[in-house]
């Protein structure tokens, strides 16, 4: 099904957050920003929910941690408790000092990792991946607001837009939603 | 201006007047002769059951009786009786100091750092360091007396126990009484030094701003603070707190103390902060700067672990006696406060404080505060009552009474001092800055 979309053009950020929260006003729906940079406050003006990046790190730290505790606890105690250096084997907790360093490291190492590939595969990046951006001029100097025309008139729309200071209003065609 | 509430100028004064009279009554009960200790220690035994005083007197009086013969044991133990109210006295002396020494070294950072988030708080940082100028001078009293030996707190300091002591007579040139307190005059004369001209700058500031003349000498001091006080905060820390184990030395130790005051600085100043936010007297606080705070408590509470955890590992792993038992006595003769203050200073506040939006919830931010300050409490306890008391520790009336007694002073002199100017330091460049600071 054809749908159609508003892309609205600007050139500055602080211009683009004043057109964000007006659409927003006027209950239209913005598919999309497209930025060259990160905008301070661009999330919150679109209503952008919190992300829970944080969360999944902090669980992924405890499972890095869980790791390096069941890992070393078999090698070192249960499996073959050799006297390394006199060290203490009897148990864990005795030779616990000597394991920190790694419980450490592992807790950072999965927390850092894992946390970055939830964010590839939630972002949907990885080599080969075909660009989406609409147009090349986002990626150096504009800012592009995607609006849905769908069930609303477009004229009317297009107005809004071209007073909230766009440099270029442009209706697309979508056939296909790559949603 | 911040007015001083005749409540909390009351409960300052309650504090120090049941502190005095508790220290009193701790340093009246000290039994003065070895027939009281070996009376005590049978009460106690009479009373009996279950008690942790039981079982060390049993170990003791075999060891005693077997090993030095007679009263050897009892005479130890009476000298450990006798220094209890002391260390006591010093542990909460020290503990109040190094609070109001953090904050100094945080604003002087501050003013290095141009940090455009904190010069809302000054005037609260200001009047902390305010306590620098009594509870010097308190501890520097009590340095000089345990320096010249009219108590027992440093071994060091004791003739006839240098006498035989070959290690001790090593670091004589080092640790002894004069040099002790010449070193202590120098460090605590710097400090006041510096935060006299700081706050003297902060407020003609206030009154002439233009072309920021006294905000540069202040950046200047602050800078030249910094470096005095890394030089001199260390060597306070060898001579303050590690000579009272004088066999004993560690390269981290300066680090690990200021960590330590560091971190209780800044949580002092957060819940300062915080509670003034709550009476109203500074409107121009908001969330941010408390989350600013409760990320460096954080922060600075996992650094704190962190040369904890350095200079245990190293010495453990390496296991060299001379070294290692400075935390043999420590883990059987502290096991609780010592494993303890791990879990209040570094796994409370990690998990409490993690979250970002906790950091912003102000009785979140107060219940970590206070956990994190009896934990360095109790760190300062550590490191002072091994070496003083041994193994007969507790906290008991003189420990608690010596910390209700400088609480009272510190929050006396604190709030005091915030009387004396306004509570916005009106003339910083950077003041506007902070007033929006939005994290």
């Amino acid at each position: 099904m054809a749908s159609k979309v508003i892309h609205a053009l600007y050139n500055d950020d602080d211009v683009l957050m004043d057109a964000v929260k007006k659409v927003r006003a006027e209950h239209y729906h913005i598919e999309e920003v497209f930025c060259p940079f990160p905008v301070h406050g661009l999330d919150k003006a679109m209503g952008l929910p919190h992300t829970r990046l944080a969360i999944t790190a902090f669980m992924y730290g405890c499972v890095g941690l869980t790791v390096a505790i069941t890992m070393m606890n078999y090698i070192m105690i249960e499996d073959w408790p050799q006297n390394i250096g006199g060290k203490p084997s009897f148990s864990y907790i005795e030779n616990m000092p000597a394991f920190v360093p790694i419980m450490f490291e592992l807790t950072v190492f999965f927390a850092a990792h894992l946390m970055v590939i939830t964010f590839y595969m939630r972002s949907r990046l990885w080599p080969f991946k075909e660009a989406e951006n609409p147009d090349v001029r986002t990626t150096d100097d504009h800012f592009l607001m995607e609006v849905d025309a769908g069930h609303h008139d477009v004229n009317a729309l297009t107005s809004l837009l071209s007073d909230t200071g766009a440099v270029e209003v442009k209706v697309i065609e979508k056939e296909e939603d790559n949603h | 201006m911040y007015k001083l509430s005749n409540r909390l100028r009351l409960f300052s004064i309650i504090l120090m007047v049941v502190g005095l009279v508790g220290l009193v009554l701790g340093f009246a009960q000290r039994p003065s002769s070895i027939e009281e200790v070996k009376e005590m220690m049978a009460s106690h035994d009479s009373h009996g059951g279950g008690h942790g005083e039981t079982a060390t007197q049993d170990h003791g009086e075999g060891h005693g009786e077997d090993a030095h013969g007679g009263d050897a044991h009892y005479e130890h133990v009476l000298h450990q009786l006798q220094n209890k109210p002391w260390a006591a006295l010093y542990v909460a002396a020290f503990f109040f100091f190094m609070i109001a020494l953090g904050v100094l070294a945080f604003y002087a950072i501050q003013f290095a750092a141009q940090a455009g988030w904190s010069p809302v708080l000054f005037r609260v940082m200001e009047a902390i360091t305010a306590y620098l100028v009594p509870g010097g001078i308190i501890l520097f009293v009590i340095l000089a007396l345990s320096g010249f030996h009219v108590n027992h707190l440093f071994v060091w300091a004791d003739p006839e126990v240098v006498a035989h002591d070959k290690l001790i007579q090593g670091k004589s040139g080092w640790l002894n009484g004069t040099g002790f307190i010449i070193r202590a005059a120098i460090f605590l004369g710097g400090w006041l030094l510096y935060r006299h001209f700081a706050v003297k700058f902060s407020r003609k500031q206030d009154e002439d701003s233009e072309g920021n003349r006294w905000y540069k000498k202040s950046f200047k001091i602050s800078a030249g603070f910094l470096v005095f006080f890394i030089y001199t905060e260390s060597m306070m820390s060898w001579d303050w707190i590690m000579s009272f184990d004088p066999h004993w030395f560690s390269t981290l130790f300066g680090w690990y103390v200021f960590a330590s005051l560091f971190v209780s600085g800044i949580t002092t100043i957060a819940l300062m902060t915080i509670y003034l936010k709550s009476k109203g007297y500074l409107e121009f606080v908001n969330d941010s700067h408390i989350h600013d705070l409760a990320k460096f408590m954080f922060g600075i509470s996992i650094f704190w672990t962190y040369l904890w955890f350095s200079q245990f590992m190293l010495i453990w792993y390496s296991n060299i006696p001379e070294e290692v038992t400075y935390f043999i006595t420590r883990i059987e003769d502290y096991k609780l406060p010592f494993f303890g203050m791990l879990v209040m200073n570094f796994i409370f506040p990690l998990l409490v404080l993690m979250n970002s939006d906790f950091k912003r919830v102000n009785w979140f931010v107060v219940m970590a505060g206070i956990v994190i300050l009896c934990g360095h409490y109790i760190d300062v306890f550590n490191m002072v009552m091994p070496a003083t008391v041994g193994e007969s520790w507790f906290i008991g009336i003189s420990e608690i009474s010596a910390v209700l007694l400088f609480l009272g002073l510190f929050l006396f002199v604190v709030f005091r001092a915030l009387t004396k100017a306004p509570l916005l330091a009106k003339g910083n460049p950077y003041l506007e800055e902070s007033k929006h600071f939005h994290y």
